[in-house]
């Protein structure tokens, strides 16, 4: 076996065997501590069945509920727009960031600011948001763009300082006006590694938009795991979460390829 | 106000604070240029030729004296002075015909009025196309305009940025070692490359370089920059002009310039003047032969308390 190999080349067919190992040990492992807890007891609801987990599954996403709804995709829906309103927002760091990193004096009025901001915990701030802005729509969607916001900026700003000075001489002495340099130079240049960055970032996203869920919600996929945790219900808990990971795997692989086709120019040794 | 010569430098002082306190770097620059003159700099590392390039592009300010441009003081960067860097003078996210166009393209329209009138930016922007996509052909590079410069190799891109540069029609072209970067083979390429375009535009060139053999193939006059020389103080600071002549042998020189028998002879001249710490001349001896040179000294340098003009 070449475990300990540096060089080792292992084949395309023995890459995605390996890679889907450990999903398929993990599922092994679940049917069999489920099998054996239901051979126990037939109604335990802490490790659910396949079959319950489906038929959760399929009661929240194709049977309508009380309220004459289909419940996980009202709850999609509801979480999509507070991430996504959230994500508008970024466009604001990401602007903020790259005239930070460009002009000095913008530099000098945030950049302390925002370094301070960086490091207040967004999720200690998610009371004062709720008893400012009440426990409405604007607090959750407060609470995601503060969670990333100084990182997006930071970013983007440390990208922007990073474009060679020559880059900004040669952009003068073509004609170019400093905003010209801004947004027809430099903006271009690093938008790819700032979309990888909010990429990466979504994640945190998701965190902050569970937690104010978790809080305070009617709607919601964070709010619907945190209101059928009462009940034990892990046949929806299970499905929720893999449902929300799911989404988010391929945002981001949405995000990845999009940044990959549109970026052509984006290789090494470029200048 | 115009003038004869399209760059001047008048008493010109730069010093730069450090922790040490203040460094003078360029100590007492004259300089008159001529339109079309082919300046090659010489001097030995760390001797401020950065320096004064930048004094001439505007992103630095002498911290005395003036640097004119085409009888105006130089203010910062601006389309009448163009510049090819060693790297990084392409703009890696645009092809190579965008590169060369940029400016065209800036000049006509600004940020927002490009979407203002599309219509017509279309059709300007044809039209630079085809100017670019010309004068890309001209210069053997048909068959790129498509690419990306990380695609190109280093002598491509040179080329690009020299188009990029030159569609511009600069006043002066500044190139600030542009071919330090290359192998021999494309380097001896480049140069023929810019002699070439030299010939069919007559432009003003100011090329920055630390190889003494390129200096002098390339040049029609030749400034040697230098901190090693001597003068009635005891104790001097900053470089000077040591070398400011034409170089012989007629200009743009033939290839053969190169294996010709006087180069060595003149290698070593120039090398004399003060390339080397073991050779610093005396400032009553610089060889400042070539016709338009011009210096002030002061009383207190020069020793016997003459001044020449």
């Amino acid at each position: 076996m070449g475990f300990f190999n540096l060089l080792a080349k292992p084949g395309p067919k023995m890459s995605w065997g390996l890679g889907l190992c450990l999903f398929l040990l993990a599922l092994i492992a679940y049917v069999a501590v489920a099998e054996s807890r239901h051979r126990e007891n037939p109604d335990d609801k802490v490790v659910p069945t396949f079959a319950k987990m489906v038929d959760g599954f399929y009661s929240v996403a194709f049977e309508k509920d009380r309220n004459e709804e289909y419940r996980l995709w009202v709850d999609t829906w509801a979480s999509f727009k507070r991430v996504g309103i959230a994500a508008l927002f970024l466009i604001f760091a990401v602007l903020l960031g790259l005239h930070m990193g460009l002009f000095p004096y913008w530099e000098s009025l945030f950049l302390k600011f925002m370094l301070f901001f960086d490091k207040v915990p967004a999720l200690a701030l998610l009371p004062i948001l709720f008893i400012a802005f009440g426990l409405g729509e604007t607090s959750k969607i407060a609470l995601i763009t503060i969670g990333v916001f100084p990182t997006i900026t930071l970013d983007t700003y440390l990208r922007a300082k990073n474009i060679a000075g020559e880059q900004i001489m040669k952009g003068l002495t073509l004609g170019a006006t400093h905003a010209e340099i801004a947004y027809r130079i430099v903006l271009p240049q690093i938008l790819p590694d700032v979309l990888d960055t909010i990429r990466l970032n979504f994640k945190a996203m998701i965190l902050f938009l569970i937690a104010a869920e978790a809080v305070s919600s009617d709607v919601g996929l964070g709010y619907r795991i945190f209101l059928v945790r009462r009940y034990l219900a892990m046949d929806i808990i299970i499905p929720y979460v893999i449902w929300i990971s799911l989404l988010a795997f391929l945002a981001d692989a949405g995000l990845r390829w999009f940044i990959q086709k549109k970026f052509r120019w984006r290789m090494q040794g470029a200048g | 106000m115009s003038s004869d010569f399209i760059l001047e430098f008048h008493d010109v002082y730069k010093s730069y604070d450090d922790l040490s306190g203040t460094k003078l770097v360029l100590n007492d620059i004259d300089l008159q240029v001529r339109k079309g003159e082919f300046i090659t700099l010489l001097g030995p590392s760390g001797c401020g030729k950065s320096t004064m390039l930048r004094l001439i592009l505007g992103s630095e300010k002498p911290s005395k004296g003036t640097v004119m441009i085409d009888g105006l003081p130089a203010e910062g960067p601006s389309r009448d002075r163009g510049i090819v860097y060693q790297k990084y003078s392409l703009f890696p996210h645009l092809t190579v015909l965008d590169n060369v166009i940029f400016g065209l393209d800036l000049e006509q329209f600004s940020q927002f009025s490009r979407y203002l009138q599309p219509a017509k930016y279309r059709r300007e922007r044809k039209k630079h196309q085809e100017r670019g996509a010309a004068m890309l052909e001209r210069m053997g590079l048909g068959h790129a305009l498509y690419k990306y410069p990380h695609q190109l190799s280093g002598g491509m891109r040179q080329r690009v940025a020299i188009a990029q540069a030159m569609i511009m029609e600069p006043k002066i072209l500044l190139m600030d070692e542009p071919f330090g970067a290359l192998d021999d083979n494309s380097r001896t390429d480049m140069q023929l490359f810019i002699l070439e375009q030299w010939e069919r535009t007559h432009m003003t060139v100011f090329f920055v370089t630390h190889d003494l053999v390129e200096a002098l193939f390339l040049g029609s006059r030749l400034l040697v920059l230098s901190q090693y020389y001597t003068t009635a103080k005891d104790h001097n600071e900053g470089s000077k002009i040591v070398t400011d002549r034409e170089v012989p042998g007629g200009f743009p020189k033939p290839t053969s310039f190169k294996n010709s028998p006087h180069l060595k002879e003149l290698l070593n001249e120039v090398r004399r003047s003060g390339l080397d710490p073991e050779f610093a001349r005396h400032i009553t001896e610089f060889d400042l032969s070539h016709r338009d040179a011009m210096r002030t000294v002061t009383p207190e340098e020069w020793g016997n308390g003459q001044k020449e003009q």
